[in-house]
């Protein structure tokens, strides 16, 4: 007898004890006009007169073409045609209801002005969609946290940001992009990390972003494919950064999470990092510990889309590696590569470990 | 294997789908230039309802740069993470040996036979006149 799993029906995952924390949903404006009381005449007149310009050269639009429209999923469009996750009601139905959600961390991605190479315009939106995201959003919804979201190739400004949000629990962390145009760990950052340890908030890392080079090592891809996959490797660039150039010896309660960046790169990234510090550690002589240390302390993963290798154990492996209390549940929901929370964490990861991974590490991590 | 008659023949003309219940089991009808096909509307990978998915081609390479589009519509790709499936077959382009959907035999038959012969109508009202899709299941 063939049993179908009822997998269309309501529900959470059975391993979920400690609660259910999805730490990257990504809400959108269905219109730019959501955005307008929250910005001043001269800014508005500059967003809807000269535009969003993305760090990325001459072009509009995304890089790559992403699958889908929107890059979302296809049943995800509301029923009057609204974009994905842009309508309240349709995503407490179709996500938070359906998966019984507790918590879920919003992460705005595009229009939200992080990347923009107009300083001013990049500020000015990011505190728009700030207030945006209480307005719409976190502030009907009990369950959502909001992201300080920030401009942060200018880091005064971002610092001025994250400090007026001090103390106010709806926001759970500060929210950087993976493709930033110098590495995150260099000084010119700094601000950003001084503000968010100030304010006792953790750094959110996303994939994607524009950082005006090539996208990977070896320059432009030619495919989505080779996109998607590149995450990897910018997202090993930026911890690489972020430890070797001191920041976790600068501040020493900050916490990173790296989303939507896959996570099987960790251990091999934590051996080479380990090996040539052994023969150069006089080259950063400000490092007191091993590489690995730094990042089995301070950094964090989320799962989806979570590495599907062969062979159960090469996942554990990697897992292990990290550390079962530092990788966090992630959907990315509406996107097309979403993880539905019963089925993309494998059930031959021992039952405390998924409950730790589904809830009890983001509740540790965001504080909530 | 009970027959189910899921649909006038009418209702999905080429190229379109009906989702229907039989058995207890949400099935996903297509007609394919007046061929029908049935799957369980069910994803293997992660469980979305395949239903909600884009009909495409496949597209095949023999040596980079040179590419061939064929079998316009016969490809069904997952609404969520793009997986291709071969709605003839219900098989996966990647692994079709162990990547598939359920698929259901799917046929045509005469309102008439419908009546006079073996098979129940069950709940749907069947007209002499008419042809009407049956799945078995």
């Amino acid at each position: 007898m063939n049993i179908i799993r009822p997998i269309a029906a309501p529900g959470r995952p059975a391993t979920a004890t400690l609660g259910l924390v999805d730490c990257d949903i990504h809400p959108r404006c269905a219109d730019l006009g959501e955005y307008r009381p929250f910005m001043t005449d001269a800014m508005w007149h500059r967003l809807t007169t000269y535009g969003i310009h993305a760090r990325h050269g001459f072009h509009k639009g995304y890089p790559f073409p992403k699958a889908a429209p929107l890059a979302s999923r296809r049943d995800a469009w509301g029923p009057q045609g609204q974009p994905p996750a842009s309508d309240l009601g349709f995503v407490q139905k179709q996500f938070l209801d359906h998966y019984g959600l507790d918590i879920g961390v919003l992460n705005p991605l595009q229009p939200s002005g992080q990347g923009d190479v107009n300083d001013d315009l990049s500020g000015a939106l990011a505190h728009a969609v700030n207030e945006w995201q209480l307005a719409h959003w976190v502030d009907h919804d009990a369950r959502l946290r909001a992201s300080i979201v920030v401009p942060y190739e200018d880091a005064a400004a971002s610092a001025a940001e994250i400090r007026s949000r001090a103390g106010d629990g709806r926001f759970c962390q500060v929210l950087l992009m993976s493709r930033t145009s110098e590495p995150l760990g260099r000084k010119r950052y700094w601000p950003i990390y001084e503000a968010a340890a100030e304010v006792g908030l953790p750094i959110g890392i996303h994939a994607f972003g524009f950082s005006g080079n090539a996208m990977t090592n070896g320059g432009w891809p030619s495919f989505y494919v080779e996109e998607v996959q590149e995450h990897a490797t910018s997202a090993q660039a930026q911890v690489a950064s972020f430890v070797v150039e001191g920041v976790f010896e600068r501040f020493p309660s900050l916490k990173i999470v790296m989303i939507e960046c896959g996570f099987g790169w960790m251990p091999s990234l934590g051996w080479r990092l380990d090996n040539n510090w052994k023969r150069l550690r006089d080259e950063v002589p400000h490092l007191k510990r091993a590489p690995s240390e730094y990042m089995r302390e301070h950094v964090y993963v989320s799962t989806q889309p979570i590495e599907e290798p062969a062979k159960g154990e090469h996942l554990l492996d990697a897992m292990e590696w990290i550390g079962w209390d530092r990788i966090l549940y992630a959907s990315d929901y509406p996107h097309w590569d979403f993880d539905d929370p019963r089925i993309a964490i494998p059930s031959f990861i021992p039952a405390e470990k998924r409950a730790a991974i589904f809830g009890g590490n983001a509740r540790n991590f965001y504080r909530l | 294997m009970v027959r189910h008659i899921v649909a006038a023949v009418d209702e999905i003309p080429p190229g379109g789908r009906k989702l229907v219940e039989a058995d207890g089991k949400k099935i996903v009808v297509f007609n394919l230039g007046g061929e029908f096909f049935a799957l369980l509307d069910r994803c293997p990978h992660q469980g979305s309802a395949l239903s909600g998915g884009i009909l495409c081609g496949l597209t095949l390479s023999d040596e980079p740069g040179r590419y061939h589009f064929s079998r316009a519509g016969e490809m069904l790709r997952c609404p969520w993470h793009n997986w291709e499936f071969d709605i003839r077959t219900g098989k996966s382009w990647f692994d079709p040996r162990r990547t598939k959907v359920r698929a259901f035999p799917a046929h045509v038959e005469a309102g008439q036979a419908l009546i006079e012969g073996p098979y129940q109508a069950e709940t749907f009202p069947v007209k002499v006149e008419a042809d009407y899709v049956v799945v078995e299941v």
